[in-house]
């Protein structure tokens, strides 16, 4: 517990599989992941590489129909495959939280953002109703919520898309977790807004040390936050380097049609696209 | 040829102080109010040119594309097309009229109806605006999907059947079946994959080149815009805050609304990410972590 460096979250061999109505289906295929504590890992990945399901995997979110097999799953050298279903709920949603990316979808609309944020306090850390809500206003003031004792008593629609994933943030960072899985925080939101949540986010990865695993479509995010990086393609990992390396001189083919792909990389009157790739390396 | 044309030198679209106000009505613990949209804005678009909006969500962008594809009527200013004013509050806007400007919409799984076949999408423009024999309605919409990048086999296929690539690509087709002037682009490419994005911008391009098109499109991604636009109008709460071309805009923004979404944009430049990581690196050893 004492070590400040090491592996937080280590996977190796995972595989997801789909039982369809057409028979079974493989979004996930032998992955390895791995986070030290305290790191940001990004993975990218465009639709249907398979980037959210292997983290859902992780934080059994995935329905009955998804078969989860891997050689290892530990979170802090514990073993997470012989974890019972009590052991694993402590585990999930107090030291690994998760955010997704429609904010607005993932707060309950009946109830006040306050309400929703006080709930995990009293739920994960046994806090009294009094002593949760005045950590959900101090929770309100890290996330830089404007005027905290007006909005925690905001219903989800009265709220911007940014303020939302700010609650969703405060939610998430409640019980001071030691890794955040971050599922396309930003996709939903505008580009000024998206560069405040990434700042707080990497504000809040770099004050409470925690692990942070960003998953993502955008290579721009990529670059502005992530230590390292994997990439996927149909369930399959491409490519898995540090985040210099990978922009300076990516390895694998798809890698270097997405950078490629990047409108401003374009050099001539046409875009690249990733089957120009895959032809030229006969792939 | 075409410098005989009289009216070869005017824009095909042009706006003129154009307002848009919505009324939001009032209920019995609130008065009504005005919500001024858009808030006098002009704009030229010369024939075969790209001028793209950007903003962010809620700056009115795309009320001023509904306005330009004369969809919603603007509450004040005028609306020139070919050099001629449209006002479709008082004259509902004709078959040539519709034939001239035509629209693409931001999400492809919204935009196309899911028990229509994509051979009767693309025939319905022909069917409503015009007089084409059935025969010939099939053919040109066979012809349209081979120059979208699709096949002919797909005429008889539903739109859940193709990925959001190929429904832009459907849905771009359906807009080009009447042989527009002008394109109005709604964000065409902010539900794509990245790779699928670069597919449809080129297509756009070559789209472009091939029937001389002229686009006005609608983007919050200053990549995107940078790639494809000739001019740029930058809009924030239903102001235009700055105009230009795209080399002078991206050059040297002016407006500080402009330089604000340009410090947002994330940088993927190798030098920037150097910078970062050992930026970080410095804060992590004079910092350790707790």
């Amino acid at each position: 517990m004492t070590n400040k460096t090491g592996a937080l979250l280590t996977i190796k061999n995972l595989t997801v599989k789909f039982a369809t109505a057409t028979g079974s289906f493989t979004a996930v295929d032998g992955i390895d992941v791995h986070v030290d504590r305290g790191e940001v890992l990004a993975i990218v990945g465009e639709s249907g590489s398979g980037k959210s399901v292997s983290m859902l995997a992780v934080m059994g979110l995935l329905p009955d129909t998804a078969t989860i097999t891997a050689d290892v799953m530990t979170y802090d050298g514990r073993d997470m495959l012989k974890m019972s279903p009590a052991e694993r709920r402590k585990l999930i949603g107090r030291e690994i939280t998760m955010i997704f990316q429609e904010p607005i979808a993932s707060l309950n609309p009946s109830f006040t953002v306050g309400f929703q944020i006080e709930e995990v306090l009293r739920l994960n850390l046994g806090m009294s109703r009094r002593d949760a809500h005045q950590r959900a206003l101090e929770l309100f003031r890290a996330v830089g919520i404007p005027e905290p004792e007006v909005k925690i008593k905001a219903y989800p629609h009265q709220m911007s898309g940014g303020q939302s994933q700010r609650v969703m943030i405060a939610m998430a960072i409640a019980t001071n977790p030691r890794l955040l899985i971050a599922d396309e925080p930003t996709t939903a939101l505008d580009v000024t807004i998206q560069k405040q949540i990434l700042d707080l986010l990497m504000k809040l990865q770099e004050d409470y040390g925690m692990g942070l695993i960003l998953i993502t479509h955008d290579m721009g995010v990529v670059a502005e936050t992530a230590d390292r990086v994997v990439v996927q393609y149909k369930g399959k990992k491409m490519e898995e380097a540090d985040v210099l390396s990978l922009f300076e001189s990516p390895q694998h083919p798809y890698t270097r049609a997405l950078l490629s792909a990047l409108p401003e990389h374009a050099t001539g009157d046409r875009l690249p696209t990733v089957s120009d790739f895959f032809q030229q390396e006969g792939a | 040829m075409p410098d005989q044309n009289p009216a070869a030198g005017t824009p095909v679209v042009e706006g003129r102080a154009i307002v848009q106000d919505y009324r939001v009505p009032g209920s019995m613990f609130a008065k009504g109010k005005t919500v001024r949209a858009l808030n006098g804005i002009d704009f030229k678009v010369e024939k075969g040119k790209t001028l793209a909006i950007v903003g962010e969500s809620g700056s009115g962008k795309s009320t001023l594309a509904r306005i330009i594809a004369l969809i919603d009527a603007p509450s004040g200013g005028e609306l020139l097309i070919d050099g001629e004013v449209v006002d479709i509050h008082r004259h509902r806007p004709g078959p040539a009229l519709r034939s001239k400007v035509q629209m693409v919409f931001q999400n492809p799984y919204g935009s196309l109806n899911p028990r229509q076949k994509v051979g009767d999408v693309l025939m319905e423009p022909l069917i409503i605006n015009t007089k084409v024999p059935a025969a010939e309605r099939r053919e040109r919409a066979e012809a349209m999907l081979k120059k979208v990048g699709l096949q002919p086999e797909h005429f008889n296929r539903y739109p859940h059947m193709f990925s959001g690539g190929q429904r832009q690509r459907i849905a771009i087709a359906r807009a080009l079946m009447l042989n527009p002037q002008l394109l109005v682009l709604d964000e065409p490419v902010s539900a794509l994959d990245l790779s699928v994005q670069a597919q449809v911008l080129n297509l756009l391009a070559d789209l472009q080149d091939e029937f001389d098109l002229t686009y006005v499109f609608v983007s919050h991604d200053l990549s995107v815009v940078r790639y494809i636009a000739d001019d740029v109008m930058v809009i924030s709460k239903g102001v235009a805050v700055e105009q230009g071309t795209r080399e002078a805009l991206f050059a040297d923004p002016q407006h500080p609304y402009t330089r604000s979404l340009f410090a947002a944009t994330p940088i993927t430049d190798v030098e920037a990410i150097r910078a970062r990581v050992a930026r970080r690196k410095a804060t992590r050893s004079a910092q350790p972590v707790a």
